[in-house]
Protein backbone atom coordinates (compact mmCIF):
# COMPACT_ATOMS: atom_id res chain seq x y z
CA UNK A 1 0.00 0.00 0.00
CA UNK A 2 1.41 3.34 -1.07
CA UNK A 3 1.35 5.95 1.77
CA UNK A 4 1.09 9.74 0.73
CA UNK A 5 0.53 12.31 2.75
CA UNK A 6 0.30 10.45 6.08
CA UNK A 7 -3.25 8.33 4.20
CA UNK A 8 -2.40 4.79 2.61
CA UNK A 9 -3.61 4.47 -0.55
CA UNK A 10 -6.11 1.46 -0.82
CA UNK A 11 -5.63 -0.61 -5.09
CA UNK A 12 -7.93 1.17 -6.58
CA UNK A 13 -7.32 3.14 -9.91
CA UNK A 14 -4.78 6.07 -8.79
CA UNK A 15 -7.39 8.60 -9.42
CA UNK A 16 -10.36 7.67 -6.92
CA UNK A 17 -7.42 6.43 -4.74
CA UNK A 18 -6.27 9.94 -4.47
CA UNK A 19 -9.81 10.96 -3.15
CA UNK A 20 -9.10 9.01 0.27
CA UNK A 21 -6.70 12.46 1.58
CA UNK A 22 -8.94 14.53 3.32
CA UNK A 23 -9.15 17.86 1.05
CA UNK A 24 -8.86 15.94 -2.36
CA UNK A 25 -11.90 14.78 -4.51
CA UNK A 26 -12.29 13.80 -7.69
CA UNK A 27 -11.78 17.41 -9.54
CA UNK A 28 -7.89 17.38 -7.54
CA UNK A 29 -7.34 14.09 -8.13
CA UNK A 30 -7.47 14.40 -12.16
CA UNK A 31 -6.19 17.84 -12.22
CA UNK A 32 -2.89 16.22 -10.11
CA UNK A 33 -2.87 13.37 -12.40
CA UNK A 34 -3.20 15.38 -15.54
CA UNK A 35 -0.04 17.82 -13.85
CA UNK A 36 2.41 14.88 -13.22
CA UNK A 37 1.77 13.40 -16.61
CA UNK A 38 0.37 9.70 -14.91
CA UNK A 39 -2.51 7.78 -16.50
CA UNK A 40 -5.82 8.22 -14.31
CA UNK A 41 -6.38 3.96 -14.52
CA UNK A 42 -3.28 3.08 -13.40
CA UNK A 43 -3.47 0.84 -10.15
CA UNK A 44 -2.21 2.26 -6.39
CA UNK A 45 0.08 -0.74 -5.87
CA UNK A 46 1.25 -0.40 -9.88
CA UNK A 47 3.01 2.82 -9.10
CA UNK A 48 6.61 2.95 -9.32
CA UNK A 49 8.73 5.36 -6.53
CA UNK A 50 9.30 7.80 -9.28
CA UNK A 51 5.70 8.48 -9.93
CA UNK A 52 4.88 8.34 -5.96
CA UNK A 53 7.81 11.29 -5.42
CA UNK A 54 5.25 13.26 -8.40
CA UNK A 55 2.60 13.00 -6.74
CA UNK A 56 3.30 14.14 -3.36
CA UNK A 57 5.33 16.55 -4.74
CA UNK A 58 2.36 18.08 -6.86
CA UNK A 59 0.26 17.54 -3.46
CA UNK A 60 2.19 19.83 -1.61
CA UNK A 61 0.50 22.81 -3.24
CA UNK A 62 -2.63 21.84 -1.54
CA UNK A 63 -3.72 21.78 2.61
CA UNK A 64 -4.61 18.66 3.29
CA UNK A 65 -5.40 16.24 6.05
CA UNK A 66 -4.59 17.62 9.41
CA UNK A 67 -3.84 21.37 8.58
CA UNK A 68 -7.22 21.71 6.73
CA UNK A 69 -8.97 19.56 9.71
CA UNK A 70 -7.41 22.42 12.00
CA UNK A 71 -8.21 25.80 9.98
CA UNK A 72 -11.78 24.57 9.48
CA UNK A 73 -11.75 24.25 13.37
CA UNK A 74 -10.57 27.43 13.69
CA UNK A 75 -12.79 29.03 11.43
CA UNK A 76 -15.84 27.59 13.02
CA UNK A 77 -14.36 28.37 16.28
CA UNK A 78 -14.27 31.94 15.23
CA UNK A 79 -17.31 31.76 13.72
CA UNK A 80 -18.77 30.96 17.66
CA UNK A 81 -16.68 33.23 19.55
CA UNK A 82 -17.93 36.54 17.81
CA UNK A 83 -21.86 35.65 18.16
CA UNK A 84 -22.80 35.92 14.62
CA UNK A 85 -25.58 33.50 13.25
CA UNK A 86 -23.58 31.34 11.65
CA UNK A 87 -21.70 31.14 14.97
CA UNK A 88 -25.10 30.20 17.18
CA UNK A 89 -26.30 27.63 14.84
CA UNK A 90 -22.88 25.89 15.05
CA UNK A 91 -23.32 25.82 18.91
CA UNK A 92 -26.50 24.57 18.33
CA UNK A 93 -25.65 21.45 16.17
CA UNK A 94 -28.07 23.15 13.53
CA UNK A 95 -27.68 24.01 9.80
CA UNK A 96 -26.04 27.23 9.12
CA UNK A 97 -26.80 28.48 5.52
CA UNK A 98 -30.52 28.47 5.97
CA UNK A 99 -31.83 25.02 5.33
CA UNK A 100 -35.15 24.36 6.71
CA UNK A 101 -35.21 22.30 9.68
CA UNK A 102 -39.05 21.43 10.39
CA UNK A 103 -37.64 18.54 9.01
CA UNK A 104 -35.04 16.88 7.40
CA UNK A 105 -31.30 18.16 8.07
CA UNK A 106 -30.85 14.75 9.98
CA UNK A 107 -27.06 15.15 9.43
CA UNK A 108 -26.39 17.71 11.73
CA UNK A 109 -29.68 17.14 14.15
CA UNK A 110 -29.95 13.01 14.69
CA UNK A 111 -28.44 12.64 18.56
CA UNK A 112 -24.97 11.25 18.24
CA UNK A 113 -24.59 7.20 17.77
CA UNK A 114 -22.83 5.87 21.32
CA UNK A 115 -21.62 2.64 20.72
CA UNK A 116 -23.06 0.02 23.18
CA UNK A 117 -20.91 -2.74 24.11
CA UNK A 118 -22.45 -6.33 23.27
CA UNK A 119 -24.97 -5.00 21.02
CA UNK A 120 -25.06 -5.76 17.31
CA UNK A 121 -24.71 -2.53 15.16
CA UNK A 122 -27.32 -2.65 11.85
CA UNK A 123 -25.75 -2.84 8.95
CA UNK A 124 -22.59 -3.83 10.27
CA UNK A 125 -20.83 -7.44 10.86
CA UNK B 1 -23.35 34.18 -5.45
CA UNK B 2 -21.16 36.64 -4.09
CA UNK B 3 -21.15 40.58 -4.87
CA UNK B 4 -18.91 41.78 -7.33
CA UNK B 5 -15.72 42.95 -5.58
CA UNK B 6 -15.30 45.87 -8.42
CA UNK B 7 -18.40 47.83 -5.99
CA UNK B 8 -16.75 46.92 -2.85
CA UNK B 9 -17.88 46.72 0.47
CA UNK B 10 -22.04 47.54 0.92
CA UNK B 11 -22.48 50.06 3.73
CA UNK B 12 -25.71 52.14 3.27
CA UNK B 13 -24.43 55.91 2.62
CA UNK B 14 -25.96 56.95 5.85
CA UNK B 15 -24.61 54.64 8.48
CA UNK B 16 -21.43 55.34 6.32
CA UNK B 17 -21.57 59.53 6.87
CA UNK B 18 -22.40 59.00 10.54
CA UNK B 19 -19.49 57.13 11.23
CA UNK B 20 -17.21 59.63 9.05
CA UNK B 21 -18.34 62.04 11.18
CA UNK B 22 -17.80 60.54 14.23
CA UNK B 23 -14.13 59.43 13.08
CA UNK B 24 -13.29 63.39 11.60
CA UNK B 25 -15.07 64.72 15.56
CA UNK B 26 -12.54 61.63 17.22
CA UNK B 27 -16.16 60.84 19.25
CA UNK B 28 -17.69 57.75 20.45
CA UNK B 29 -21.38 57.17 20.26
CA UNK B 30 -23.41 54.02 19.91
CA UNK B 31 -24.85 54.67 16.51
CA UNK B 32 -28.79 53.09 16.08
CA UNK B 33 -29.17 51.95 12.64
CA UNK B 34 -31.90 49.63 10.81
CA UNK B 35 -28.69 49.03 8.45
CA UNK B 36 -28.70 45.05 8.88
CA UNK B 37 -27.34 44.22 5.76
CA UNK B 38 -24.38 46.61 5.88
CA UNK B 39 -20.98 45.11 6.17
CA UNK B 40 -18.57 45.24 8.74
CA UNK B 41 -16.00 47.58 8.16
CA UNK B 42 -12.37 47.71 9.27
CA UNK B 43 -13.05 51.72 10.24
CA UNK B 44 -16.02 50.09 12.41
CA UNK B 45 -14.28 48.18 14.39
CA UNK B 46 -14.09 49.69 18.19
CA UNK B 47 -17.41 51.35 17.66
CA UNK B 48 -20.25 50.21 18.84
CA UNK B 49 -23.59 50.05 16.28
CA UNK B 50 -27.09 49.29 17.78
CA UNK B 51 -28.67 46.98 15.42
CA UNK B 52 -32.53 47.33 14.93
CA UNK B 53 -33.80 43.43 15.31
CA UNK B 54 -37.05 44.70 14.08
CA UNK B 55 -38.23 45.44 18.18
CA UNK B 56 -35.43 46.71 19.71
CA UNK B 57 -31.71 47.72 18.76
CA UNK B 58 -28.92 45.62 19.92
CA UNK B 59 -25.79 46.77 20.20
CA UNK B 60 -22.99 45.10 18.73
CA UNK B 61 -19.52 46.01 19.70
CA UNK B 62 -17.21 45.77 16.71
CA UNK B 63 -14.16 43.85 17.03
CA UNK B 64 -11.94 43.04 14.70
CA UNK B 65 -12.92 39.34 14.02
CA UNK B 66 -16.16 40.68 13.00
CA UNK B 67 -14.93 42.55 10.09
CA UNK B 68 -16.94 40.98 6.65
CA UNK B 69 -19.95 40.39 8.06
CA UNK B 70 -22.74 41.73 8.30
CA UNK B 71 -24.58 44.25 11.46
CA UNK B 72 -27.76 41.84 10.85
CA UNK B 73 -25.48 38.34 11.43
CA UNK B 74 -25.31 40.10 15.10
CA UNK B 75 -28.27 41.07 15.87
CA UNK B 76 -30.83 37.66 16.29
CA UNK B 77 -34.77 38.50 15.12
CA UNK B 78 -35.59 35.36 16.56
CA UNK B 79 -36.40 34.37 19.80
CA UNK B 80 -36.66 30.72 20.50
CA UNK B 81 -37.91 29.58 23.79
CA UNK B 82 -38.12 25.96 23.51
CA UNK B 83 -41.02 23.91 22.61
CA UNK B 84 -44.27 23.11 24.42
CA UNK B 85 -44.31 20.90 27.02
CA UNK B 86 -40.30 20.40 26.75
CA UNK B 87 -38.91 21.10 30.26
CA UNK B 88 -35.67 22.77 28.85
CA UNK B 89 -37.67 25.60 27.50
CA UNK B 90 -35.34 28.62 28.19
CA UNK B 91 -36.06 31.88 28.97
CA UNK B 92 -35.10 34.05 25.82
CA UNK B 93 -32.87 37.60 25.65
Amino acid sequence: MPRVAGVDLPNKRIVIALTYIYGIGLTRSQSILKEVGIDESVRANDLSEEDLIKIRDALKQYELEGDLRRRIGLDIKRLIEVNCYRGIRHRKGLPCRGQRTKTNSRTRRAKKRVAVPGKKQPGKK
Amino acid sequence: MSRSTKKGPYVHHSLWKKLQEMIEKGEKKVIKTWKRSSMILPEMVGFTIAVYNGQKFIPVYCSESMVGHRLGEFALTRTFRGHAGSKKAKVGR
